[in-house]
């Protein structure tokens, strides 16, 4: 029997072909879009993960500018971060989440939402205000580096992701379901020249049968008709006999 | 992954030393919210790794951060539980701080990166 690898547990007709044969349409046509869809991800993927590269890289630099400027507060007015801590109760730097689209995935990305507030307007008054206000503005730029670089991550996280899942979707199309629709398909065609085979031979003998017993029956007829002239032969014996025989119930 | 997931997520968390932390919070991304619960930890060389750890997974699973910032070294200390953190939200990022340049090689996603590359 052929489709010996996996297949559908189906009964061998000719409607079951057929759905199966439009099953197999699918499946190629979900097997393309899925492709393309990997294809158009895996690019996008490429993009964000050299940016992601450059921007961690931009991070380092512009975190060590902060950090120097830092110093410089601490030179100018003390240590401040006592201070700076305590005084912290409603975040002015926040930020929003846009979303975008790539081929059905969504990504977010990540917006500064800066409320120019008065925190901390009074750190460093006696003396290093002016340090205390740079540093501020160095580190609000730097968290801007940072909040870019997040959503860059965040998409590279969530891309990995549906990268991964469409893949295995491909792969599970292209080496399991088409095969295994394919198997089907070779089965029900084997079955059905089985059947096409099996119905052949039937009439075959049947139609060998029926002459059979034509030839039987012209046979018999045959015989029948060579057989009579015989019988009358018998009769002409008969005469012969009749005279030579004493029959009771004759009295003259 | 549902849109609504990160609407509401606009805090920056930080988990570093103190003078990230001071100049994070000078730039205006402190908050403490109704429970008293700050967005940020200071940790010094006191600080136990189970409270770093403890501090991870409270940041990592509130519903109000987007972003969380750690210190390379720090990261370097609960290294496992970085590593093994793999959720879009909140984004984790490690940053250098002040006694620790940034070293490229450790951070958890440039690795992955790098073995995306490699492959």
């Amino acid at each position: 029997m052929s489709g010996t690898g996996p297949r559908e547990n189906v009964f061998a007709t000719r409607m079951a072909l057929t759905n199966t044969k439009l099953r197999l349409k699918g499946a190629q046509t979900g097997h393309s879009l899925l492709a393309k869809k990997r294809d158009a991800l895996t690019t996008r993927f490429r993009a964000i993960l050299k940016k992601v590269d450059e921007a961690k890289r931009k991070m380092g630099r512009v975190m060590q500018l902060a950090s120097f400027s830092m110093a410089e507060v601490t030179y100018a007015t003390g240590d401040i971060s006592y201070l700076v801590q305590e005084q912290a109760k409603q975040a002015s730097f926040k930020v929003k989440a846009k979303q975008e689209n790539v081929s059905g995935v969504v990504l977010p990305a990540f917006e500064v939402d800066r409320v120019a507030g008065s925190d901390f307007n009074l750190t460093g008054l006696g003396r290093g205000g002016q340090q205390v206000l740079r540093a501020k503005e160095v580190y609000a730029k730097a968290i801007e580096t940072l909040v870019d670089l997040a959503s860059l991550q965040t998409a590279f996280t969530i891309l990995d992701e549906v990268i991964r899942a469409t893949n295995r979707r491909v792969n599970a199309i292209e080496h399991v379901v088409i095969p295994r629709l394919d198997n089907t398909i070779k089965y029900i065609m084997s079955e059905l020249d089985e059947m096409d085979r099996e119905e052949f031979f039937r009439l075959k003998k049947v139609q060998g049968k029926k002459k059979r017993d034509t030839a039987a029956r012209d046979a018999e007829a045959a015989a029948l008709a060579t057989e009579t002239p015989p019988e009358f032969e018998d009769f002409g014996d008969g005469p012969a006999d009749l005279l030579s025989s004493k029959d009771e119930d004759i009295i003259f | 992954m549902s849109t609504t997931s990160f609407k509401n997520r606009n805090l920056l968390a930080v988990i570093g030393d103190e003078d990230s932390i001071t100049g994070l919070l000078l730039a205006g991304i402190g908050h403490i919210n109704e429970n008293q619960k700050k967005n940020f930890l200071v940790v010094d060389a006191k600080t136990q790794v189970s409270t770093i750890e403890a501090a991870f997974q409270e940041f990592t699973e509130r519903k109000d951060i987007a972003i969380l910032l750690i210190n390379q070294h720090i990261a370097e200390k609960i290294r496992p539980t970085v590593d093994r953190y793999q959720q879009a939200f909140p984004a984790l990022l490690e940053i250098p701080s002040k006694d620790h340049p940034y070293d490229p090689s450790k951070d958890s996603v440039l690795k992955r990166v790098q073995k995306l590359f490699g492959e």
